[in-house]
């Protein structure tokens, strides 16, 4: 099992959900999740950090969370399909949350898109026009 | 005995729902991605399946971290569109099938896949996309679906090859039901796309159509591909495709391509959807 992770870190730009990502964000995550439920929603609206206390989370998840720095809720553990429930509840589309993540305008993200993605021969993190 | 007649693979992108949903399929960004689904359509009017095998993954909708299962197959009579934190999409509750999908899971099992068996579940944009694709916005859906929710979040997810190998097993399963109907299976996601990090964007044209091509052609050689190579060559959420492996392992080895669309971008994916049948 060494090897099988081992070959995927090697990837830039990504982090895959594997074993230890998935212990050290549950929190994150199953605070994430309970964003599906409209009066979550309200809560974490009316008081984040408030509603954040009600998950045993770590200082940094939390920041990070507040912070809506989502390479870092990654990092700490999150996975992308929990935490689009936050952009979600942000009222983000997911598109603008992939802008964010690249650090590209969402504009400038859009077109890149638009012209075909970014294709394997392109740098990882902002492209420019 | 039953018998399934036609594969059919689609993406399974929200934004596509959401568009549908909002109105927006005829604005220019959309109508490249929808005009692809017309021949899909008409061929399902045609055909008229009896049922649908529904391969797609949850999204954290139905499965939280609490329980992660690697193949679920849904029995119950009905599924409810899930809330993904906008409200549920407005779409019709899917009816079930539960004598075929309690079926399937017997023999699967008996067959050595160790399958979960779902009583009640919501169905969140991946298995409510295709559908909306396929059908466009009815007031019921034509036919009852059997949905197999497969891990594809939580590594390690099935390898492709044990995906195509189920899709043999459900072919087993299916044939040994006792009606004459005809069952359509679906397998959905992908097609090239990575939705985190700074890498978020990333596209693979070549990729995608190699995969297009292989599906009708060469399939045991799509099958030994690793999860390491979509990761690197599709995306981190590429390997959603190992799911249209389930489909293409239900059909015979050699199948027609009825129909081929392709597009980017769909929001931040690859948009691809394929059918083929049985000959």
């Amino acid at each position: 099992m060494t090897d099988y992770y081992d070959s995927f870190k090697k990837i830039p730009g990504t982090v895959i959900f594997d074993a230890t990502q998935s212990r050290i964000g549950y929190h994150l995550n199953m605070f994430a999740m309970s964003l599906m439920k409209e009066e979550n929603r309200l809560a974490f609206k009316n008081n984040e950090d408030e509603y954040l206390n009600t998950f045993p989370m770590t200082i940094d998840q939390h920041a990070a969370v507040r912070a809506r720095d989502y390479n870092k809720m990654i990092e700490l553990g999150g996975n992308i399909y929990f935490l689009a429930k936050i952009g979600a509840t942000d009222g983000h589309s997911f598109q603008k949350l992939a802008s964010l993540m690249t650090g590209m305008p969402e504009e400038s993200y859009r077109q890149m898109m638009i012209a075909g993605g970014r294709s394997p021969s392109m740098p990882i993190g902002p492209v420019e026009k | 005995m039953a018998k399934i007649i036609a594969g059919v693979a689609t993406s399974h992108i929200p934004a596509v729902g959401a568009a549908l949903d909002l109105g927006k399929s005829t604005e220019p960004y959309w109508v490249p991605v929808f005009s692809g689904y017309d021949h899909a359509k008409e061929w399902f009017k045609e055909i008229k399946p009896d049922a649908i095998i529904l391969i797609y993954n949850d999204h954290a909708s139905a499965f939280s971290l609490e329980m992660i299962p690697t193949f679920a197959i849904g029995c119950a009579p009905s599924f409810a569109p899930a809330d993904e934190g906008w409200g549920p999409r407005p779409v019709p509750t899917v009816q079930g099938y539960p004598e075929l999908g309690w079926h399937i899971a017997q023999s699967t099992i008996l067959d050595e896949f160790d399958m979960t068996i779902i009583n009640k579940m919501d169905v969140d944009h991946g298995l409510t996309v295709p559908l909306s694709l396929m059908f466009g916005q009815p007031s019921e859906w034509p036919c009852k679906v059997v949905p197999l929710a497969v891990n594809v979040v939580q590594y390690p997810p099935p390898t492709g090859n044990r995906c195509y190998q189920l899709g043999k097993a459900i072919r087993k399963a299916v044939e040994s039901f006792e009606s004459d109907e005809r069952i359509v299976i679906m397998g959905t996601g992908g097609m090239s796309h990575q939705l985190q990090g700074p890498r978020a964007g990333f596209i693979n044209k070549e990729f995608d159509k190699a995969f297009l091509d292989g599906l009708t052609a060469d399939p045991d050689g799509l099958a030994k591909i690793p999860h390491i190579t979509y990761v690197e060559q599709a995306g981190s959420e590429g390997i959603e495709l190992v799911m249209w492996l389930i489909m293409r392992g239900a059909l015979n080895t050699s199948v027609k391509e009825v129909h081929r669309h392709y597009h980017v971008p769909a929001s931040n994916t690859a948009v691809g959807h394929i059918i083929l049948e049985n000959l």
